[in-house]
């Protein structure tokens, strides 16, 4: 049995010269393209310049600006963002003093002209997302993105759709592509740890000795931060979080409780737990429209293995049709729908309706 | 009867599928299948079935006494790109399946005979044949600021081209829901699923519209292109009326019209969950069919 503080693996720092020194893990704030889900994609520029000044103050590394859905999300399927995105990272990369702004992309909904305009704005970080089975699509990307000097991160959504050694596998896909890192994506909250452990383990042991592994969690069955501290363990040296959950369905893994489990573990973070938990109450819980719970919907989507992302739009469906929101998540997890699919939660609200209104007329 | 001969270059599954239909024209006849590979099924399929089959590439075409009236690519838009001038300069009409995008492009219901005479003609995309239509059916009847396709295949059907080149298709999609769609902007997304048994392709079509659009006008030419897309292709059907939402915030102030459809294929030679597939190859021989129309009316 290894020491509880005995990390597989520290963070090789092969991105180079941070300024943190030495630090076993590196750690992203992703309330400014998660937490986007939650606003409903509302951040206005004040809110984002605040929240990247208290972020970068505390000592957070990598702070994620963006859609919800990536670059080019701001849509009719998606949700149209208030402020233009690239706008929104312009003014993070002009406000940080020493975190990265890193971007995320889909390939399918934002293009290579959207990852050049990124840079061009101040990201210095492309996370690049696919769903687990289909990092193929990203080759063409990870390709320009290191072409133009941009650190990488890869992203392998609804990772517990697939066995370990699939995502292995897809992960070769990417680093060979030109990926730096590859994160296990639980993007439904649906992993529960052994899960999380093994799909780690896999991904390291396929991609270690050449990419940092990372791990990116959410909260609809309310194990975050345990999934993520048994991801580290199995050698994850990056990883995600929200300050105050502020992400999709019932929220990314708490980052400030994370950290705080960090300094209690003797791993070094770089980032200071007083001033990240002030930036929770005084900066993040003012730009949130309600705090992110574990309720009816959420629960659904980790029970059920849905794409977080589509909490607030099944509500909206079920509102305007009438039906059940949880019933609507239900059925998304049969049909097996992946991120991006948000325009079948309409289609599946008029079947629910259809179905109520036979029933109710025998 | 008689028929404009054609070939068929590039014996994949969208080659080998276009085959299928061609067999069934009465006024185009298949007569050769170009690869590159010599374990290629696809030539071995159309050998069987009396085609000319060569794994010599365009270039042995080329050098033949006789040459086909009509060329359908089936290879990657890098190819055609490449070849599109000789076969130009044959006096080849080539009927581009790849997103290369050379000549104009043609939806068949929207407009199908335009370009009989182009000596290229482009076919988009999979998810712009299935889409393009609806966003034409909205603003053939009220004026489209803005319209976005979600298009979701099964990964089974999304072949490595397509992988290899996400970015052409949503460039090439969206150009075409403008150009041939009537939006005055376009976007397009593109959704590989890979749940098991394959989904069949669905496609949600969203177009923004005034507030005070006549909707029930919008709804029936909904209806009337879905009739007319169902001639080449049976099974593309709407999944449900369409739906008319806002203006809200949440969409700008604009009217939200949301499509939503099914393409089943015909299970030619791809399975029927590959209705993306089999939309193009249909809509490929339509236009093919076509142009030999035309022709042949021009040549009596």
């Amino acid at each position: 049995m290894s020491d509880i503080n005995d990390l597989t693996r520290t963070w090789s720092g092969i991105h180079g010269d941070e300024p943190w020194g030495t630090l076993d893990l590196r750690l992203t704030d992703t309330c400014l393209r998660d937490g986007s889900h939650h606003k409903r994609h509302q951040f206005t520029a004040q809110e984002v310049e605040d929240i990247v000044r208290a972020l970068d103050e505390s000592g957070i590394p990598v702070i994620e600006v963006t859609h919800g859905d990536g670059l080019g999300g701001s849509s009719f399927n998606y949700g149209f963002s208030r402020t233009p995105e690239q706008e929104l990272i312009t003014i993070a990369a002009k406000t940080a003093k020493r975190a990265k702004i890193a971007f995320l992309m889909l390939p399918g909904v934002g293009t290579k002209d959207d990852i050049r305009a990124a840079q061009d704005n101040g990201g210095q970080i492309c996370r690049i997302a696919t769903h687990c089975t289909e990092a193929d699509v990203s080759i063409q990307h990870f390709g320009l993105a290191r072409e133009l000097g941009l650190e990488t991160v890869g992203f392998l959504m609804m990772s517990h759709t697939q066995p370990p050694e699939v995502l292995a596998e897809q992960a070769r896909i990417m680093v060979d592509a030109g990926c730096q890192c590859v994160y296990v994506v639980d993007s439904a909250g649906a992993l529960i740890m052994e899960q999380t452990a093994d799909r780690v383990s896999a991904v390291v042991a396929e991609i270690g000795s050449q990419a940092d592994v990372g791990f990116h969690g959410h909260e609809n069955l309310g194990l975050g931060v345990a999934n993520t501290v048994i991801a580290a363990r199995a050698g994850a040296t990056q990883i995600d979080g929200s300050v105050r959950r502020f992400g999709a369905g019932a929220g990314n893994t708490p980052l400030e409780a994370f950290i705080g489990v960090c300094d209690k573990l003797g791993w070094t973070t770089g980032i200071d737990f007083l001033k990240i938990v002030d930036a929770s109450e005084d900066v993040i819980k003012p730009a949130m429209p309600e705090e992110c719970q574990l309720d009816r919907m959420t629960l659904m989507m980790g029970y059920a293995g849905v794409y977080s992302s589509f909490l607030k739009h099944a509500g909206n469906a079920a509102e305007r049709y009438g039906v059940s929101g949880a019933q609507i998540l239900l059925e998304a997890g049969r049909r097996s729908l992946i991120g991006g699919q948000e325009d079948q939660l309409v289609d599946i609200a008029l079947k629910l309706k259809a179905e109520q209104e036979a029933t109710a007329s025998v | 009867m008689s028929k404009l001969t054609a070939a068929i270059v590039g014996p994949g599954n969208i080659g080998t599928d276009l085959l299928y239909k061609l067999l069934r024209s009465d006024v185009v006849e298949p007569r050769w299948m170009i690869g590159v590979d010599p374990a290629s099924e696809g030539l071995r399929l159309a050998a069987d079935k009396g085609l000319e089959a060569s794994h010599e590439g365009v270039d042995w075409l080329l050098k033949q006494d006789e040459l086909p009236d009509l060329l359908f690519e089936a290879t990657s838009a890098y190819v055609h790109r490449e070849y599109a001038p000789r076969y130009a300069e044959a006096g080849i009409r080539a009927i581009d399946l790849t997103p290369a995008a050379v000549g104009p492009a043609v939806i068949p219901p929207v407009n199908g005979t335009a370009h009989v005479d182009a000596p290229n003609v482009n076919m988009i995309t999979c998810g712009g044949q299935a889409t393009i239509p609806m966003v034409n059916a909205v603003s053939r009847v009220t004026p489209v600021s803005y319209a976005e396709i979600v298009a979701s295949v099964s990964s089974r059907s999304a072949g490595p081209g397509t992988r290899a080149n996400i970015d052409e298709f949503t460039r090439t999609t969206s150009a075409g829901v403008e150009t041939i769609g009537g939006a005055e902007k376009g976007k397009a997304i593109i959704i590989l699923n890979p749940a098991e048994p394959p989904m069949i392709m669905r496609d949600t079509i969203f177009c923004a519209v005034d507030p005070d659009a006549d909707t029930d006008a919008i709804s029936e030419s909904v209806h009337a292109m879905e009739r007319s897309v169902q001639e080449y292709v049976p099974g593309y059907r709407l999944l449900q009326e369409p739906q008319y939402d806002g203006p809200s915030d949440f969409t700008r102030g604009m009217r939200r019209v949301s499509i939503f459809v099914e393409v089943e294929g015909a299970g030619d030679y791809l399975p029927p969950y590959s209705g993306n597939l089999d939309i193009m190859t249909a809509a490929a021989a339509q236009v093919g069919e076509n142009i030999a129309r035309h022709l042949m009316q021009k040549g009596s």
